[in-house]
């Protein structure tokens, strides 16, 4: 006996709606069927099964707005044992009640003055989803007391749920201000910047698309994220999940790509396996991750486990790009635009295409020298493309 | 291929990339990237969708040969007119 929670589709979301059932009370199912479609506050997610079994139950009727955690059906198991994605505790007991991702009040005041607070008033607000910096404190020196927090915890309860009728574009900016905001808030970022040489990727590109069609054909983009994740290997600690206060390293690599949405917003969705993956699979799972995250069609693994992410602002035309790590992972790897540049080259100064990757990385589980390891290695791997 | 046919499949092809996009409206001699909010991988989805329904092979020589309407029909009337050899 299994049940079905809501997944948490990334740090940015507490809570979802239950659309449809794509199964119904008796129904089979696998590992990986798709068994109902959520509504979370940046698209519509194809959500996926971890058990094998045959539904038992359904918990939760399309319309249902419910948080991350609350069961939504029961899964009888059968057969042989799949791995489950239900956690003994989570049978146990009822779901969470504090969802992860707590939603902020959709403007973050920007403070520059140190807020003073006490470590667990701070620690009370944080759990509510109340940004302390708005909190007007009573103590000595305006200090925000734990009393203040209570209050403001109060007022908050008192206050109706902000449901419904605000539109996805809001609840997008929304969900992004809360975690970008708790990414700021959380996580120490450091960042470095390296300019790499494209010009044996892109001539290998040139030469490799002649004998492609249409439809075979790579663009310089799939170089850069298998790049990523094959210098991943080298420096592990960078493709971690943050959980309780410590750095856990991913098995596997799953390099989510930033994918910005026509009208605003963005997802991230993940390349499973992307260091498995040989281009040409690389180039027509991109593809289609892009086509159906903008169509609003993607699945619950896709956004629920990206280890790392890749953003290329490129096509904005800007030649940097340093961007905010999306938690629990802990780096994230920005490409810009491709330049022609003069560069110099056995004692030449010669045109060549380079492309300015940057990486944004939490100092509580790397440094810069390991960071730097990292950007390093990337590069290298751009210089050997057929080994891509 | 009349030109008509052409342009149907040319907007079959932009509806598949950009479902939301009110396709009446397009200006004929704009780049779709600057009125459909799309960018060079819907432009890559765009050339497959246009090969697939015409079935010819499109050379990445001639991609920047198809990044407005009025591009486009001539280049697939070309490829695919009724004056095309």
């Amino acid at each position: 006996m299994a049940q079905f929670v809501m997944p948490q589709l990334g740090a940015d979301m507490s809570a979802g709606k239950l659309l449809r059932w794509r199964k119904k009370v008796g129904d089979r199912v696998k590992r990986g069927d798709i068994i109902a479609d959520v509504e979370t506050d940046k698209a519509d997610i194809e959500v996926e099964v971890f058990n094998a079994g045959v539904i038992d139950k359904i918990l939760v009727q399309p319309g249902e707005r419910v948080p991350v955690g609350t069961p939504l059906a029961i899964i009888s198991e059968e057969g042989e044992a799949e791995k489950a994605s239900v956690s003994p505790e989570a049978l146990a007991g009822p779901p969470p009640a504090a969802p992860p991702a707590p939603v902020l009040p959709p403007v973050i005041p920007l403070r520059t003055v140190r807020l003073h607070i006490s470590p667990a008033a701070r620690k009370l607000a944080t759990d509510h989803g109340i940004d302390p910096a708005a909190i007007t404190g009573s103590g000595p020196g305006g200090r925000i007391t734990l009393e203040d927090v209570q209050r403001a915890v109060q007022a908050k309860a008192a206050q109706p749920a902000p449901e419904a009728e605000v539109d996805r574009q809001t609840r997008m900016r929304q969900a992004i201000a809360a975690a970008m905001a708790r990414s700021k808030r959380e996580i120490p970022h450091y960042y470095l910047s390296t300019t790499i040489d494209m010009n044996r990727a892109m001539a290998w590109i040139a030469q490799a698309n002649l004998k492609r069609s249409v439809e075979e054909r790579l663009v310089y983009g799939v170089l850069l994220l298998k790049a990523v994740a094959l210098a991943l290997r080298e420096t592990p600690e960078l493709n971690s999940v943050w959980s309780d206060g410590k750095a856990i390293p991913s098995a596997d690599v799953h390099v989510g790509v930033a994918i910005s949405l026509r009208g605003g917003g963005l997802v991230a969705p993940a390349l499973h396996h992307t260091d498995r993956q040989s281009l040409d699979e690389l180039m027509k799972n991109f593809r289609d991750l892009v086509q159906r995250a903008r169509a609003g069609s993607l699945r619950s693994s896709e956004l629920g486990d990206p280890t790392i992410t890749v953003t290329s602002l490129g096509e904005q035309g800007v030649e940097t790009v340093f961007g905010i790590i999306y938690p629990p992972q802990v780096a994230l790897v920005g490409f810009g635009k491709l330049v022609e540049r003069p560069w110099s080259f056995e004692g030449q100064i010669v045109s060549r295409p380079v492309i300015t990757a940057t990486l944004s990385a939490d100092h509580r589980v790397s440094d810069g020298h390991r960071g730097g390891l990292f950007l390093a290695a990337i590069e290298r791997k751009l210089q050997a493309p057929d080994t891509l | 291929m009349t030109k008509e046919k052409i342009r149907e499949t040319i907007l079959r092809a932009l509806g598949q990339i950009a479902p939301e996009a009110d396709l009446a409206q397009i200006k004929p001699n704009l780049r779709f990237r600057d009125q459909l909010d799309i960018d060079s991988m819907d432009m890559l989805n765009f050339i497959i969708a246009i090969h697939k329904e015409l079935k010819i092979e499109i050379p990445e020589a001639d991609y920047p040969k198809l990044l407005t309407l009025d591009d486009c029909m001539e280049y697939l009337a070309s490829r695919k007119g009724p004056e095309a050899k």
